[in-house]
């Protein structure tokens, strides 16, 4: 305060005046408690709840709400000042189209309309949203394009990493909280139309997601049949390669697309340890330059070991267009 | 064979048909440059507006006054509403200039651009980039901020985009917003929600499609661009009588061609399509020619005098043209169309002679005598009056253009009668040269007629125009005369809408010692109806007699609301008359007002409400004022007053002027706006003048064998160019005489009719006596002179030759 009053008298009251942000760091030992873990944690940089699924054994889905805190903070009073930013992806995959239906929503956390919650999953942005009641997720995606109204029965929770800390660089701050929701038993209305599936929910914060030597990351999750779950992950290096991937974790690239659109390639199958992934169909780029200011690679895959499908999933490719900046 | 013919004789006129095809040309080009400034403008400033509503289907508008942010939730939870993007607009002066900047404060993640979430970023338009400044500095109150450019934006018009966090802080509107962009859910009813939307808007807050907005967008300058699009039909018009004159004495000349095709087999049908085909010809390539002219003019035009033509209406618009095949046909079509209709006349009356009749001697007359049948001029010149007296449509004056015309059409149909008269009534001369003359005129009023057409079309044209611009001119310039009474005039900048004074800064002002009476003003604007531009709103010390009244004072009764004085244009659009009571949003809430009366106001096209400022605080609480004028005390010079106020604080943000400068740089502004005006009328007359000259010279040309006959009479040369010159400017004389009756009767039509409703002010009536005179004397001069010429041409050849050819 006394810092600011000082500038104020220096004759700068016109002036930007923004600080630096000190971002909490991602500590090992730390633990999970929930409800409350289900909600935001505003003063970390990033944060996101990520719902993938198939319906129908024929389409996929994606329903992610981001959470960011810009690196400044300015001291303007209007209700308007971006302390918080929120943005929504969601996206339908539907190989009778041919590629993804996909919209996105941004906006600033305020005036109730666009928020996360603290105390429990609840991320709204207009008419768009994300919460969850007992064991029960509910999600309202309104698009141009696609109608979701959806719910999560959640059976199982699962830490990821160290008992929820997931370390994803070799730097001691790069690590994220980390827990997923696998096998997800999906119910609701597609455009007006029920149907069910199966899904898996990620949710995840950090501060330092990704190391300045990593481009972007290759991650999946898969419910297996048996009701097991794999979730595998690995950061790029920006010289190409695996920057840094989880003990015992293995991915390689079986077969590349190309996309006509932006001409960027991206391994849409993938050998993950034992299990082979194939995408549910090339196309599932998803251009989200307007709010993530990205381009990436999100899609349904089929899991085999060797010819027999022993799951489903999502596999996502990012850092393919341009290295990911968050 | 007819069409090798057609060609043959086509080359023996080849003057002709080229003053035809210029005709034609000129009338085109600048039919088509006007029609493609205009449409890149417009489609300019209708751009603008969807650029950044992006897909958002309706639109609350909030004027400068705005509304709070609280209606934002409120309308972007309603069912229906998909999302909104809440928004600030205003225009803020840029320190140091004369300009201002339209400052676009928007949600920048919901518009996709979040390098603006970092405070004080702006993005500007490629227009204000061009300023080529890395900081903005913007006049908020008295003092200035500084933004930071970070790049340019596809934005149209002078403008900058920020993001609405620092838009609120920086021009100080925290909690206030005026601008929703509102989209639809799918499958929304969007008159339904527009409706349950407009139910929760506070006063003067508006709800309207996007589409409305473009619309509205265009408004503006509509009128304006009308009447630049009626001039250019005009210089068409002018071009298709030159095609008339040229045809009616090329009929006449090749009648005796015409009734030998006839005799050969041509049907009466197939003389006059024949006819028609090569008139179409001759339209085609002025069509063509001027379709290359215009686009060649109107690339000219924007990049020298801007998409306004330097009319200021469309403030920095960078537009480009854009031509499409489909456009560019019409234009020539609309040239072979006029081409056509012009020798239309002559080509069915070549067509009805009979070839035997056509095949002697001496029939010149018929065509002339058909025409000079006065009923259908008169018909058009009482149908013209009538015209005059109907209010406009849709806000464009269209009963008032028809009724130009017919007065214009009527007048010529009536010259040949009117000469008949007027010559018949000329005493004959004891001089043989001006019996001659006078004889000559009588006794073939039809060939004078074409010449008298082109003058009376020519010189009305400029005539009304001339009593138009000096009428308003000089109204103008009374009108500032009498607004501007005080000594100094100051202003916090440029019409913007961040800049305003403190009461502080009011007392201190008031309190200087060189200053005998100081009066402020508050300036705002009031939205009445969206598709419409916003009213200018004038709260004033001493409000009523700034402006001249121009209907009855409506004295205030007890028990009224406060007086408020609309401009005529209020009036005219909106009914507003002295003694109603009106309601008007001043600051997000509605007031019951009563007019107090209506004045004129030549500075705000769009209207202006005055009212007293005393009433303007009391109802709104606002105390900021925008500027003010300040009288001198005796022996105090005006310089003096003017340092004084620049050595307050915050006074070198003023903006002081004495009313001299004022009144000049308005004049300055008037003059700019009519340049094109000038120019386009110079055009019209041009062609006027030309049709003048041919149809004298080819009168002249035909009549060769009479002066050979005269030689042999015994007459000199010297005596022929006597009579030829006093024939030529009889005529002209009869002419211009007429023109300026016509062209004071057309000018009445523009003054009252045509401007009061295309800008809702009226003009008081101040015609131009000396230079009509003189425009008049260079008229006839140029008759007598043409005359001449073409008589020294005619009588090339000797007598004889001349008599034989009469066969």
């Amino acid at each position: 305060m006394k810092r600011r009053a000082f500038l104020g008298l220096a004759g700068l009251p016109f002036a930007a005046w923004a600080a630096k942000v000190d971002y909490p760091r991602v500590v090992p030992g730390y633990r999970l408690t929930f409800p409350r873990d289900h909600g935001a944690h505003p003063d970390f940089r990033t944060e996101w709840w990520y719902v993938t699924g198939w319906l129908e054994d024929r389409l996929g889905f994606q329903i992610t709400f981001f959470r960011a805190r810009p690196p400044e903070e300015s001291d303007n009073p209007s209700r308007f000042n971006p302390r918080q930013i929120l943005f929504a992806h969601a996206a339908l995959s539907d190989p009778q189209r041919g590629r993804l239906v996909h919209e996105e929503r941004a906006a600033r956390a305020g005036f109730s309309l666009a928020y996360a919650a603290t105390d429990r999953t609840d991320v709204r942005i207009d008419d768009w949203s994300l919460a969850l009641e007992g064991n029960r997720y509910q999600a309202r995606i309104a698009a141009r394009g696609f109608e979701f109204d959806f719910s999560f029965l959640a059976s199982q929770l699962v830490l990821q990493g160290d008992a929820g800390f997931s370390r994803k660089g070799y730097r001691p701050e790069e690590a994220s909280y980390y827990y997923s929701r696998p096998h997800l038993e999906v119910a609701g209305k597609l455009n007006g139309k029920a149907v069910s599936g199966s899904a898996w929910l990620d949710h995840e914060w950090s501060s330092a997601y990704l190391a300045p030597e990593a481009s972007g990351w290759d991650w999946c999750g898969i419910n297996l049949a048996g009701g097991g779950s794999l979730m595998a992950f690995r950061m790029r290096g920006k010289s190409g390669g695996t920057y840094y991937a989880p003990p015992g974790v293995s991915m390689k690239p079986l077969r590349t697309w190309r996309s006509p659109r932006t001409g960027v390639e991206y391994p849409v199958s993938m050998q993950v340890n034992d299990l082979r992934l194939e995408p549910l169909m090339d196309d599932q780029e998803l251009d989200a330059r307007l709010t993530a200011g990205t381009i990436y690679w999100e899609g349904a895959v089929r899991a085999y070991r060797e010819n027999n499908m022993v799951g489903k999933g999502y596999l996502e490719l990012t850092g393919y267009w341009k290295p990911m900046k968050l | 064979m007819f069409r090798v013919l057609a060609l043959l004789s086509r080359r023996r006129g080849r003057g002709r048909a080229a003053l035809s095809v210029a005709g034609i040309a000129l009338g085109v080009a600048l039919g088509y440059a006007v029609f493609l400034v205009n449409r890149a403008a417009v489609e300019d400033l209708a751009a603008s507006v969807r650029l950044l509503a992006g897909e958002a289907s309706l639109q609350v508008r909030g004027g400068r006054a705005g509304f709070s942010e609280t209606l934002y939730p409120q309308i972007a939870r309603l069912p229906g509403v998909a999302w909104v993007n809440p928004g600030l607009e205003l225009d803020a002066g840029i320190a140091g200039t004369e300009r201002t900047l339209r400052i676009i404060g928007l949600d920048a993640l919901r518009l996709g651009k979040p390098e603006l979430l970092v405070p004080d970023k702006v993005l500007l338009s490629p227009a204000a980039a061009s300023l080529g400044q890395k900081r903005l500095r913007l006049v908020v109150g008295t003092r200035i901020v500084e933004l930071q450019v970070e790049g340019i934006s596809e934005l149209k018009g002078f403008a900058a985009l920020t993001d609405i966090s620092t838009a609120q802080w920086r021009l100080e509107r925290l909690g206030e917003l005026n601008r929703l962009d509102v989209h639809l859910a799918r499958g929304a009813d969007r008159e339904r929600v527009a409706e349950s939307i407009r139910a929760l808007l506070p006063p003067g807050v508006q709800v309207a499609s996007t589409e409305a907005l473009e619309q509205a967008s265009g408004y503006p300058s509509r009128a304006y661009r009308v009447n630049l699009n009626v001039l250019a039909m005009v210089a068409l018009f002018t071009g298709g009588f030159l095609v008339f004159s040229a045809q009616a004495l090329e009929a006449a000349r090749r009648r005796g061609e015409h009734a030998l095709l006839r005799v050969l087999g041509l049907t009466a049908r197939g003389l006059s399509r024949l006819m028609l085909l090569e008139t179409a010809v001759l339209g085609l390539a002025g069509g063509v020619l001027g379709v290359a002219l215009g686009y060649a003019l109107a690339l000219a035009a924007v990049r020298y005098a801007g998409a306004d033509l330097g009319a200021g209406q469309f403030r920095g618009l960078a537009p480009q043209l854009s031509v499409s095949a489909l456009s560019m046909l019409l234009y020539v079509v609309a040239g072979v169309l006029v081409a056509v209709a012009g020798a239309l006349l002559p080509a069915l009356d070549a067509a009805r002679t009979p070839p035997a009749r056509a095949l002697k001697a001496g029939d010149d007359q018929r065509l002339f005598q058909r025409v000079s049948r006065a009923w259908p001029g008169i018909a058009f010149i009482l149908a013209g009056v009538v015209l005059a007296q109907f209010g406009p449509v849709a806000g464009l004056p269209l009963f008032g253009y028809a009724s130009i015309a017919c007065l214009l059409v009527g007048s010529i149909a009536v010259m040949p009668r009117v000469s008949q008269v007027v010559f018949a009534a000329v005493p004959l001369s004891s001089r043989p040269w001006m019996a001659l003359a006078i004889s000559q005129l009588r006794g073939a009023p039809g060939q004078a007629a074409v010449s008298l057409a082109s003058i009376v079309a020519g010189f009305s044209l400029m005539t009304a125009m001339a009593i138009m611009v000096a009428s308003f001119r000089d109204s103008v310039d009374r009108w500032l005369h009498r607004v501007l009474p005080a000594d100094v005039y100051f202003r916090t900048t440029y019409a913007g809408d961040t800049g305003y004074l403190d009461p502080a800064m009011e007392a201190k002002i008031r309190a200087l010692p060189q200053a005998a009476r100081v009066q402020f003003l508050r300036s705002g604007r009031i939205a009445l109806d969206p598709a419409r531009p916003p009213l200018s709103l004038l709260a004033r010390d001493y409000a009523e007699g700034t402006f001249p009244l121009m209907s009855e004072r409506y004295a205030r009764q007890p028990g009224d609301p406060p007086l408020v004085w609309v401009s005529e244009a209020v009036a005219d659009l909106y009914g507003f008359e002295p003694g109603k009571r009106v309601e008007l949003p001043l600051e997000g809430k509605r007031f019951s007002l009563v007019v107090g009366g209506v004045f004129r106001d030549y500075a705000r096209q769009h209207g202006a409400v005055l009212m007293e400022r005393a009433d303007y605080v009391a109802l709104t609480g606002d105390r900021r004022v925008n500027d003010g004028a300040i009288w001198a005390r005796p022996g105090v010079a005006p310089a003096e007053i003017m340092a004084a106020l620049r050595a307050l604080p915050g006074g070198a943000e003023l903006e002081i002027a004495p009313p001299a400068e004022i009144r000049d740089d308005s004049l300055a502004l008037f003059d700019r706006s009519f340049a094109v005006t000038y120019g386009m009328e110079a055009i019209a007359v041009l062609v006027g003048l030309f049709g003048l000259s041919s149809s004298l010279g080819a009168i002249v040309l035909a009549r060769r064998r009479e002066f050979g006959m005269l030689r042999h009479l015994g007459l000199t040369r010297a005596q022929i160019r006597t009579m030829l010159a006093a024939e030529g400017g009889l005529l002209a004389l009869l002419g211009a005489a007429a023109g300026l009756a016509v062209g004071a009767a057309i000018s009445l039509v523009l003054v009252y009719v045509v401007n009061r409703q295309s800008f809702n002010w009226s003009i008081e009536l101040h015609p131009p006596y000396a230079l009509l005179l003189s425009l008049m004397v260079l008229l006839v001069a140029l008759a007598v002179v043409t005359a001449i010429v073409s008589g020294r041409e005619a009588m090339g050849m000797g007598p004889v030759r001349a008599v034989r050819e009469d066969w």
